[in-house]
């Protein structure tokens, strides 16, 4: 029932939480010295035109108006239309998110393969040479900035190794898509070359989220660990001699997990604000790449479309890792 | 000092980690001071010499040149005073504005207190550099702005951390002695509560300084930050793109520099985090499972 | 009659930042078969120490055994093969009951979960169990079907034994759900299941409200005498001692002191420092005596008798050599060289 209330309450919030959002958003994009019906024009516009424009445009009306007008749109799905493609900003967007998602989720499964193992092992061995090893890695992945780093793997593996490819998705038209996702869609296709062509371009891309995700993960699931090891109850299986394996893989780490799960959504988080500056260096057609076009053009309409819908993809994800949280712990402490 | 003090500046003096992340700040410190100095081409921050564009490292330009035939090795270390205001300042006003709001929260409670943790929830349920880029976008280029975004969205961090801690120490006898024995509010928060604080503080202000300046980076990657000619290491990285894979040292080494001054922040705030506190491991993942086992009874 | 424990001059150290402590100091200790012994001490006097020594789990990096042994039924416990004493005597032969019993349940995991846990591994009924090599087998080995309902018949008896009510519904829970004397009872019940010949009682009732203290002290005491089972019972509470002991011995800071059947024990003291101990007790008038001085910090503890610094008499050689064992009448020796006497 604790839950129940728990996701409950969390939905609740949700609303006004976007909503803020987006009072937050429009009121950035509204302080402006800068006139966005002159950018939108060009320099050579008379100022009849902009006049004209403005109007039509409703920039003219008071700002609670225009805040009025602009939840109106926001509730209808209108986000406006973006000036690089020429389309409702949120068709471009739900376009081009389930590119984003897939990678986003191909990235969190490779930290958490490599980060849980590494940092289970680093703090069973602690202060061994390995230990100390995985520990100076994990703090130097947390220093490297994504695009760099993607810019690394990107000249050592396409460029000069040629191990894999440049940038962008898929070779040729790729499978019919029926989830958004490549990787699945190609296998649902059995179509194995759109398949092997999807892995392969997804590799560079993930790995670079991958890394410093993973970093976070080893610190944190490492702590959790130690933190585990020392307790009472550990001690107690211990001294009744249970077998040690059985300690740590079946309980020490289910508890360490806990608090490692806490901060997935952290990293979701983290992964996310990486994942569009990494698209651009990729040219993987996501959401990032059209915030960043968007950034280029001055295109204000689309921007706020993309930050409100990254916001909610956020605030969803951590109720779900919450609710996922409270089923591993049942003392719901959240 | 105490002897508890005395043994805990020892450890820190030995704690290797921490002592390099200490030297790269000093050499991030020095090189931003006297960055005219060290500059073997000074004026190579503005001007340009299009003959000598791209060349690989020699001993003419220890990085190489970049596009406009500029000396790297001069146009980073004059980025360092870039670096080091984008995160002094943005991080010092997130700081100055975002505690003192926590602090009052905190103490009086009460619905203003709780709306302005929930505007605070609203800021920090998206990432920060998502919000920036809005900000900035808006705003235009300029470092100036790229401080201003990044204050703004950071403050919220600072507001919320504190409000959290001084509820929790609100309940403690101490603070409630105070209190009874006629204290001011003013005496309460800054003598009492800010002290208890002020490691946690310290150590999360070290670690935003890394984060922020990664963040500025980004933003400078992304075409938000300064315009050129100035040299900012994020900047420096995007415009060297287009010159992959030949011109390599181009993109290598404004990304080092960022690289070496994040690792120096995070080593200095995880050492001082040992440091100053060992408690405040709790952190942000508070689920340790049971406490720890007796000492020696 | 041999002992079934027999601690012979144990001495082992911490390493801490300031120093080596010297946390115990060749101590000796016996439990016999079926009897209840005391071990009193005030805190930081190595009782906890020496329990989880002869548990042999002591903190790994920090903790160094420097000499002595443990005897049980005939093996050394500290030079046998780890591997076979995990399997036989821990969990087995000797068992614990920890000093807390919400923090010593995993939270994460129902009681009954966890009972079953131990009993899998430790039930009497389970053949000896081929070790398990590495990680893997342990995870993923079998219950045997009919063991195991063998197993929980045992468990609802001895569950009843201890007086909790409704076991079927109780261990479903999870253990933040279950009062501290809930979890206590609990914890004995899964220290006697795998029927040992020795449970290890670290400070059982410290955590749990007074009013619950003497019915699970009672419980310990019935329960060890209907099943012929010894307990080792470490506490700073005299009275818990006198309630249930049937012998008694004294720890301070690190060194044996004194011994004795529990009569004997409370009614002719022979250390000074047990005098005193019984002395401080709150008495009925509501006058309570206190021995001045500290315990002495173990890093560069003083030498010879540790008491020494706060005993009055103090003199010779107890500053340089600790005494040697002195029997005095029927199983009372003490480590002294000022006893205090009976009189004739």
């Amino acid at each position: 029932m604790r839950r129940l209330e728990m996701i409950v309450s969390r939905l609740a919030w949700f609303v006004p939480t976007l909503a803020g959002l987006v009072v937050i958003v429009f009121l950035i994009s509204n302080v402006i010295p800068t006139d966005p019906v002159r950018v939108l024009l060009g320099e050579n516009a008379t100022p009849a035109q902009v006049e004209a424009m403005r109007i039509q445009l409703g920039y003219d009306q008071p700002l609670w108006v225009q805040l009025a007008r602009h939840f109106r749109d926001i509730l209808t799905g209108n986000l406006g239309t973006s000036i690089y493609t020429q389309r409702p900003i949120s068709e471009d967007l739900a376009q081009r998110l389930p590119a984003t998602l897939e990678l986003t989720l191909v990235a969190i499964t490779l930290s958490i393969a490599l980060g849980i193992p590494l940092g289970v092992i680093s703090a069973l061995r602690r202060n061994s040479f390995w230990d100390h090893v995985v520990r100076v890695l994990s703090v130097s992945g947390l220093a490297i900035a994504a695009f760099w780093l993607a810019m690394l793997l990107q000249f050592l593996f396409a460029m000069k190794l040629g191990a894999a490819p440049l940038n962008s998705r898929i070779d040729g038209f790729g499978p019919t898509p029926v989830t958004g996702f490549m990787i699945v869609d190609s296998l649902l296709d059995w179509d194995m070359e759109s398949f092997r062509s999807a892995l392969s371009h997804i590799a560079l891309p993930a790995l670079t989220l991958a890394l410093p995700a993973a970093a976070t993960i080893v610190r944190f699931t490492r702590a959790g660990v130690l933190d585990v090891i020392n307790s009472n109850h550990v001690l107690y299986q211990r001294a009744m001699g249970l077998p040690p394996g059985l300690i740590v893989w079946k309980y020490v780490l289910r508890n360490a997990l806990t608090s490692t799960v806490t901060q997935i959504g952290l990293i979701f988080g983290v992964l996310v604000t990486n994942a569009v500056i990494v698209e651009t260096v990729f040219d993987w057609p996501g959401i990032g790449t059209f915030a960043v076009q968007s950034i280029l053009q001055s295109d204000h309409k689309a921007i706020i479309g993309f930050t409100i819908w990254i916001g909610a993809l956020i605030v969803i994800v951590n109720l779900l890792v919450d609710i996922l949280h409270s089923f591993i712990d049942p003392r719901g402490a959240r | 000092m105490t002897p508890g003090w005395r043994r805990g500046v020892g450890r820190f003096a030995r704690d290797r980690a921490a002592a390099l992340g200490v030297a790269l700040l000093v050499v991030l410190v020095v090189a931003a001071i006297f960055a005219p100095i060290l500059a073997p081409y000074p004026g190579d921050v503005a001007d340009f010499h299009t003959a000598n564009r791209l060349h690989a490292p020699d001993a003419a330009n220890w990085l190489g040149t970049d596009r406009m035939g500029s000396d790297l090795l001069s146009r980073i270390v004059f980025g360092a005073r870039i670096t080091i205001t984008i995160a002094v300042v943005a991080v010092g006003s997130a700081v100055v504005v975002g505690v003192p709001i926590g602090l009052l929260a905190g103490y009086y409670g009460g619905w203003p207190s709780n709306l302005l943790m929930r505007v605070s929830d609203i800021f920090l349920a998206v990432p920060q550099i998502v919000l920036a880029i809005a900000i900035a976008q808006t705003l235009g280029p300029s470092i100036e702005n790229v401080i201003l975004a990044l204050s703004i969205t950071y403050w919220p961090f600072w507001a919320r951390l504190v409000f959290a801690e001084t509820r929790s120490l609100k309940n403690e006898v101490f603070i409630e002695s105070a209190i009874a024995l006629g204290a001011s509010p003013w005496r309460v928060m800054v003598l009492h509560v800010l002290p208890n604080i002020a490691s946690a503080i310290i150590v999360r202000t070290s670690i935003g300084m890394g984060g922020t300046i990664l963040t500025a980076a980004a933003l400078g990657f992304l075409g938000l930050g300064a315009p050129p000619p100035t040299p900012e290491w994020g900047r420096m990285i995007a415009e060297s793109r287009e010159f992959l894979p030949e011109a390599w040292w181009y993109a290598t080494a404004p990304g080092i520099a960022i690289f070496v001054v994040v690792m120096g922040f995070n080593l200095v705030g995880d050492g001082l985090r040992d440091f100053l506190d060992p408690r405040i491991r709790r952190g942000a993942g508070g689920h340790g499972a049971g406490s720890r086992g007796a000492g020696a009874k | 009659m041999t002992a079934l424990l027999a601690v012979e001059d144990l001495s082992l150290g911490f390493a801490t930042e300031a120093g080596f402590a010297s946390v115990l100091d060749r101590v000796s200790l016996s439990v016999e078969r079926g009897r209840v012994v005391g071990l009193v001490g005030e805190s930081g006097c190595g009782k906890t120490t020496l329990a989880r020594a002869i548990l042999g789990v002591l903190p790994r990096d920090q903790a160094r055994i420097t000499g002595g042994r443990v005897w049980f039924r005939g093996t050394d416990l500290l030079t046998a093969d780890p591997a076979v004493v995990n399997r036989t005597v821990r969990g087995r032969a000797i068992t614990f009951v920890p000093q807390d019993p919400f923090t010593s349940f995993n939270p994460l995991f129902t009681v009954g979960e966890q009972v079953m846990e131990i009993l899998k591994w430790k039930s009497p009924r389970a053949a000896a169990l081929p070790a398990g090599r590495g990680w893997l087998p342990a995870v993923v080995s079998r219950y045997p079907a009919d063991r195991r309902r063998a197993d929980v018949d045992a468990v609802l008896e001895l569950l009843d034994a201890v007086q909790l009510p409704r076991p079927d519904q109780l261990l479903r829970k999870y253990p933040h759900e279950l009062s501290g004397g809930q979890r206590q009872r609990l914890m004995i019940a899964m220290a006697l299941l795998p029927g040992p010949d020795l449970v290890i009682a670290d400070e059982p009732t410290t955590a749990l409200d007074v009013t619950i203290q003497a019915q699970v002290l009672g419980l310990i005491r019935r329960l060890a005498s209907e099943r012929n089972v010894a307990v080792l019972l470490t506490t700073h509470d005299l009275g818990a001692a006198y309630e249930i002991c049937d012998a008694v011995a004294v720890m301070y800071a690190g060194q044996d002191v004194e011994s004795a059947p529990v009569d004997r024990f409370f009614a002719n003291p022979a250390h000074p420092y047990t005098k005193k101990l019984l002395a401080s007790l709150p008495r009925a008038d509501g006058s309570a005596g206190g021995i001045p001085g500290e315990v002495p910090g173990l890093i560069a503890p003083p030498g010879g008798c540790r008491f020494h610094p706060r005993c009055e008499r103090a003199a010779g050689p107890c500053f340089e050599a600790r005494p040697p064992v002195e029997p005095l009448e029927s199983g009372h020796w003490v480590r002294c060289y000022h006893p205090h006497r009976e009189a004739p």
